[in-house]
């Protein structure tokens, strides 16, 4: 798990450019849109297509989504359960 | 009556440590590049990190040196905006291309398909500085920044607007670069610098994004006027010093009455001619100056020369830098700017000094 939450950190800062962060600099349990990282919309369409081509997994409904980009642990959580590559 | 179109502010960034800077900058050489790196200033002072994350280094550029033409100004919201681009947001069109070709047509994210537009740097800077005024950007070749200053110019004398942003902004991403090799548009060899006696085809690129306010009003201390701005795609060589003698009569001039000419000499010896013949039939005892050999050749570099000579006419000197047959330098009051690249896409942009307007 611990390998997968420092990947999913990798693959965050990388696909939304967020070139001043490192992995380390990112709580687990913080949360990453609002007041933690900062992110918007934009970003989850971006994090979205990040889940379908790294791990197989299609989000279809956007109410889902909110429950899942809360923070690394439950984008973990998720990606363990339904992770198809 | 139409009116008088004055230059006041002015911001460049380019491959010369031009930002915040005239003329009197360190110019810098890159013997040995065929395309010039550009000196960038520390983007996250001037923009906001949210915003610069999603930037790719054209809107960078562009929004950079927008704010800071409005900034030297003292303009916070202009009438329009009016840029020109030749190429355009280059490295998110490639990412977005790439991605579509990669991916096969599916998964394609949204941040690079929205930035690949040409009007990207306008559109930002709009929205950065909230103007919902007349926005419009020119994709028009060489001539675009050209394009752009005429519409700009044009709007502002037949009183439709009172201060205008207008500039031109190009990137050359490492596939465009890689692209102009293989097709001989840069060169392939030799000393890069030797712009003016250069012995082959082929140019040394740059990049790079000049703009300037433009206003009805002189304000305290303008940098000078935009008196005409002329352009055609195709023009002969020996077609051209009539083209430029009917334009200065045009304007009540001849070229005795040019203190300056600015001619776009970028190395490439199959289009170079252009400039040596117009230099030799019309200027052959005008100061001549040239500047890509600073800058780089790109579509939009015509607004490099802009920007530095509307420095020369404020100022009233030349930097030793951009002369090119060392006469006596008169008193700067009239510069034309000519150029053109691979033998098409000619323009003729005419100044006038106004160092004691008001």
């Amino acid at each position: 798990m611990e390998d997968l939450k420092l990947e999913l950190k990798k693959n965050i800062i990388t696909v939304l450019n967020l070139e001043d962060l490192k992995p380390e600099d990112i709580d687990d349990n913080a949360p990453i849109f609002g007041d933690g990282l900062g992110l918007d919309s934009i970003d989850a369409l971006e994090l979205i297509v990040m889940f379908s081509k790294e791990y197989g997994i299609k989000l279809t409904d956007p109410k889902e989504g909110k429950k899942i980009f809360i923070s690394i642990n439950t984008m973990a959580d998720y990606i363990t359960a339904h992770r198809t590559v | 009556m139409m009116k008088r179109v004055y230059v006041t502010g002015l911001s460049c960034i380019s491959a010369q440590p031009t930002f915040g800077a005239g003329l009197d900058t360190e110019w810098r050489f890159q013997p040995e590049c065929n395309v010039l790196e550009t000196i960038h200033p520390v983007y996250k002072s001037f923009l906001p990190a949210a915003a610069l994350r999603r930037m790719s280094k054209v809107i960078r550029m562009g929004v950079t040196s927008a704010n800071a033409a409005l900034a030297d100004a003292g303009v916070s919201m202009p009438d329009a905006i009016i840029i020109g681009t030749g190429m355009g947001c280059g490295e998110d069109s490639d990412k977005f291309l790439e991605a579509i070709v990669a991916n096969g047509e599916e998964m394609l994210t949204p941040t690079a398909f929205i930035q690949s537009t040409h009007n990207t740097v306008g559109a930002q800077v709009a929205v950065g500085i909230g103007c919902k005024g007349y926005n419009l950007t020119y994709v028009n070749g060489a001539v675009s920044f050209e394009s752009a200053l005429l519409d700009a110019q044009m709007t502002i004398a037949e009183g439709n607007a009172h201060t205008i942003l207008t500039g031109g902004i190009d990137e050359l991403t490492k596939h465009s670069a890689d692209l102009f090799r293989h097709s001989g548009l840069i060169k392939l060899g030799g000393d890069y610098t030797e712009v003016l006696h250069s012995k082959s085809g082929g140019t040394v690129f740059g990049e790079g994004a000049a703009f300037a306010v433009l206003s009805d009003s002189p304000g305290k201390s303008p940098y000078a006027e935009v008196a005409d701005v002329w352009m055609t795609a195709v023009l002969q060589p020996q077609a051209v010093a009539g083209a430029v003698s009917d334009f200065l009569t045009a304007n009540g001039l001849t070229p005795a009455d040019i203190d300056a000419v600015v001619l776009g000499i970028d190395g490439d010896v199959q289009y170079d001619g252009y400039y040596s013949q117009t230099a030799t039939d019309l200027f052959a005892e005008t100061p001549q100056v040239y500047y890509k050999h600073l800058c780089g050749e790109f579509n939009t570099a015509q607004a490099f020369g802009f920007w530095a000579a509307c420095h020369m006419l404020h100022t009233n000197e030349i930097p030793p830098v951009m002369v090119i047959n060392h006469l006596p330098q008169r008193e700067l009051n009239h510069i034309l700017l000519y150029n053109q690249y691979n033998g098409i896409d000619h323009s003729l942009i005419l100044l006038k000094a106004c160092r004691n307007t008001p």
